[in-house]
């Protein structure tokens, strides 16, 4: 007990690394090795439902446009420290009880509004005016626009806030206050399914079946299918593409919102480099999924998610981003439609 | 093809300016003194005429570019450096890393010339990265995070080179690179670059072998990028760390390609100058000029309130973030691929008519869309 109690403060206190602390309770001999495999499992698997909700994003705008939509973890990073900013000045993490949970309700809401806000207008300024250019013009447009929003998250966090630690540099990675404790809200031995780890859950999954509905039965749903087949098409059928695609855009960046906000509680840290990797590993998961396919975001950043914990485990941290970037590589080269993709002929 | 090219007089007056900066420099103010950050120009634009090749000549957009920098880089380190055995001259050690340099090359584009498009930017993407962690990781060869150093100058006909000669030096180096590039563009296998970018199933239908010249024009990039990094690790003593080499420089050498003219090879001299230029010389010197931050801004802003409170927050983020130049070159970088993209994709010194695409040809992006029929 008094062993377990200490496991869990220790998770509480390594906010930052996790895995490394699980991996050091191993070199401990502290927990058994199933026990070391579980709490990989758990933390595996909630990062990779939040990879998967970002990887929605990027599966639906190449679904729709063929574009890699470049910008998209930087705007998860915006999202963060938009989330961040309004903690700090609303003070949400003093408010506790029933008022924190409408103050987190309304962080995530807030948050996923401003990411799809900012998502439809990059698609409006940087990409619309691109639509007959080639994809590689189109491609080489969301890089600058990455750019661009890092170097806004650079001077977002330079905002002299208490909850910036003001007067520091603002390229220094903030800490984001624990809206939500890292109590165990089960536990297996001491494989901990912490509260963190629950809300991850309790915030993916419902807008996974959402997303999902959304697409397969609403008017908007067949709308999108119908311009990913073939927007000439669905023009001719009535359909505004133009807004089809920014309604996809937004809802893509929503979804990036609502997994910021999580991510930055479950990681809780936030910085303005924050958006390369998330994006990466995002991007990762959607191509090993199959890029434009739905349920193959969802598989492949559940597979990502568990790879990187697997590897922070077993391998050793440092070289997880190489087994995760040689896995890229791997499946562009061997299996370019990705896991759950349709074999697609390229047309000439 | 095209007629006899002679050095057009702007050129040669232009590059006489260059070669006098070192020389009238020491007469100058110390803040006009920009002898050191030229030198990145010259190297961002060996970098920047590599890249061209194989984006601008052949279409084919590069992402990690800058892990052929790395590897030329660490080769170079690695073979010159003392603490190792072999102790090369500069030469040799130069010649050694532009055919490791092609070999790099070669193992990254055998397997990626079934991936196209936008897929085969992600793999380059990808190969940088894993460049990068693996530079990093292996530190018992490459030292990690240190890097490696001190490196011996360079040497001509045995003279070891003083910092105006390492200037020198390196812009000889740019001016090479360029004729080396301006005939390969014009050559058989240049040309055959050249048609597969604007069509891969014509050029083939035509007796070319697409996988050959695509091989060559990987082993080319790679092996010119890997000149540009020993430079770098020359002229700074140190291969530097391996996070030197890290995507951002990959989207500099983009910039700079995109900026100058996709596929021109004067162009890619101009965006060279125009982006690290602005990087490494405009935004440091006025990022110098403009001076200090204000540490005491946030304690203030604790003692003040209401309208003078918001006053205070503005002025201090103000001062600390907003008026330092240099953190504005993300942005410069993005608006440069975005704006570009947007209003002028050829860019400012776009290649000579002979080069250019049948008009109706929309979009002149880095490649002709390629299966973009959505």
């Amino acid at each position: 007990m008094v062993r377990a109690v200490a496991a869990v403060e220790m998770l509480a206190t390594c906010a930052l690394s996790r895995a490394d602390s699980v991996a050091a309770f191993a070199h401990d001999g502290a927990l058994s090795s199933w026990e070391v495999f579980g709490q990989q499992l758990v933390t595996g698997l909630s990062n990779g439902m939040i990879i998967a909700l970002i990887a929605i994003g990027y599966t639906m705008v190449y679904g729709i446009i063929e574009l890699i939509n470049f910008a998209h973890g930087d705007l998860c990073m915006l999202g963060a420290f938009f989330a961040l900013t309004v903690v700090g000045a609303l003070g949400v993490d003093q408010w506790g009880g029933a008022g924190g949970t409408a103050g987190l309700v309304m962080v995530l809401v807030g948050t996923a509004a401003f990411c799809g806000s900012l998502n439809w207008s990059i698609n409006w300024l940087a990409y619309r005016p691109l639509r007959k250019a080639s994809k590689l013009s189109l491609l080489v447009s969301a890089i600058g626009a990455s750019f661009i929003l890092v170097n806004l998250g650079l001077f977002w966090g330079g905002l002299p806030m208490d909850v910036f630690a003001g007067g520091t540099s603002s390229a220094a990675p903030k800490a984001f206050p624990a809206l939500v404790s890292s109590d165990p809200a089960a536990q297996i031995g001491d494989v901990i399914y912490s509260r963190t780890d629950f809300l991850v859950l309790c915030v993916t999954l419902p807008l996974m079946v959402a997303l999902t509905y959304l697409v397969r039965y609403t008017k908007l749903g067949k709308a999108m299918r119908a311009v990913a087949q073939n927007p000439t098409a669905a023009a001719l059928m009535g359909i505004d593409v133009e807004r089809v695609i920014g309604a996809t855009f937004f809802i893509g960046g929503a979804l990036g919102g609502f997994a910021t906000v999580v991510y930055s509680l479950y990681n809780q840290t936030v910085s303005f480099q924050m958006g390369y990797r998330m994006g990466m590993d995002a991007f990762i998961a959607a191509v090993l999924g199959g890029i434009g396919n739905l349920p193959g975001a969802v598989l492949g950043g559940l597979l990502i998610g568990l790879i990187r914990s697997m590897s922070d485990g077993y391998i050793e941290a440092r070289w997880t981003n190489t087994v995760v970037f040689g896995i890229l590589i791997l499946i562009l080269v061997f299996r370019p439609s990705g896991l759950l993709g349709a074999k697609l002929r390229e047309k000439v | 093809m095209g007629a006899p090219r002679k050095m057009p007089w702007k050129m040669a007056l232009a590059l006489v300016a260059l070669a006098m900066i070192p020389v009238v420099e020491p007469s100058l103010p110390q803040r006009l003194a920009i002898s050191e950050p030229m030198t990145d120009v010259f190297v961002y634009a060996i970098l920047g005429m590599a890249l061209n090749v194989i984006t601008g000549f052949t279409g084919l957009l590069n992402l990690g570019v800058a892990a052929f920098a790395a590897i030329g880089a660490y080769v170079f380190a690695i073979s010159t450096c003392e603490i190792y055995p072999f102790q090369l001259g500069f030469w040799p050690a130069l010649a050694l890393t532009m055919a490791v340099g092609a070999l790099a090359g070669f193992a990254l584009g055998a397997p990626t010339l079934r991936v196209r498009g936008d897929y085969l930017a992600i793999v380059t993407l990808g190969f940088g990265e894993i460049v990068k962690d693996v530079l990093v990781n292996l530190d018992s060869i490459t030292k990690g995070t240190q890097g490696i150093n001190p490196l011996p100058p360079p040497t001509v006909f045995g003279a070891e080179l003083g910092s105006r000669g390492q200037y020198w030096l390196l812009l000889a180096f740019v001016v090479v690179v360029f004729a080396g590039a301006r005939s390969l563009e014009r050559s058989r296998v240049g040309r055959a670059w050249l048609s597969i970018r604007e069509d891969e199933l014509a050029s083939r239908a035509m007796g070319i072998r697409p996988d050959h010249a695509k091989m060559l024009a990987f082993a080319t990039c790679a092996s010119l990028a890997a000149l540009a990094g020993a430079l770098t690790a020359s002229r700074l003593s140190s291969s530097g760390e391996p996070s030197n080499y890290d995507f951002q420089v990959s989207v500099l050498a983009l910039c700079i390609v995109i900026v100058g003219g996709i596929g021109s090879v004067r162009g890619v001299l101009l965006g060279a100058i125009v982006m690290v230029g602005m990087n490494s010389i405009v935004l440091v010197k006025l990022t110098e000029m403009i001076g200090n931050t204000d540490s005491a801004g946030a304690s203030r802003l604790a003692e003040t309130h209401g309208m003078e409170r918001v006053w205070v927050f503005i002025t201090t983020w103000a001062q600390n973030v907003l008026l330092s130049p240099t953190n504005w070159k993300f942005l410069l970088f993005g608006l440069a691929l975005v704006l570009m993209m947007m209003f002028r994709p050829q860019g400012i010194l776009p290649p000579r008519a002979e080069h250019e695409a049948p008009p109706e040809d929309e979009g002149t992006g880095p490649a002709p869309a390629k299966g973009a029929a959505p």
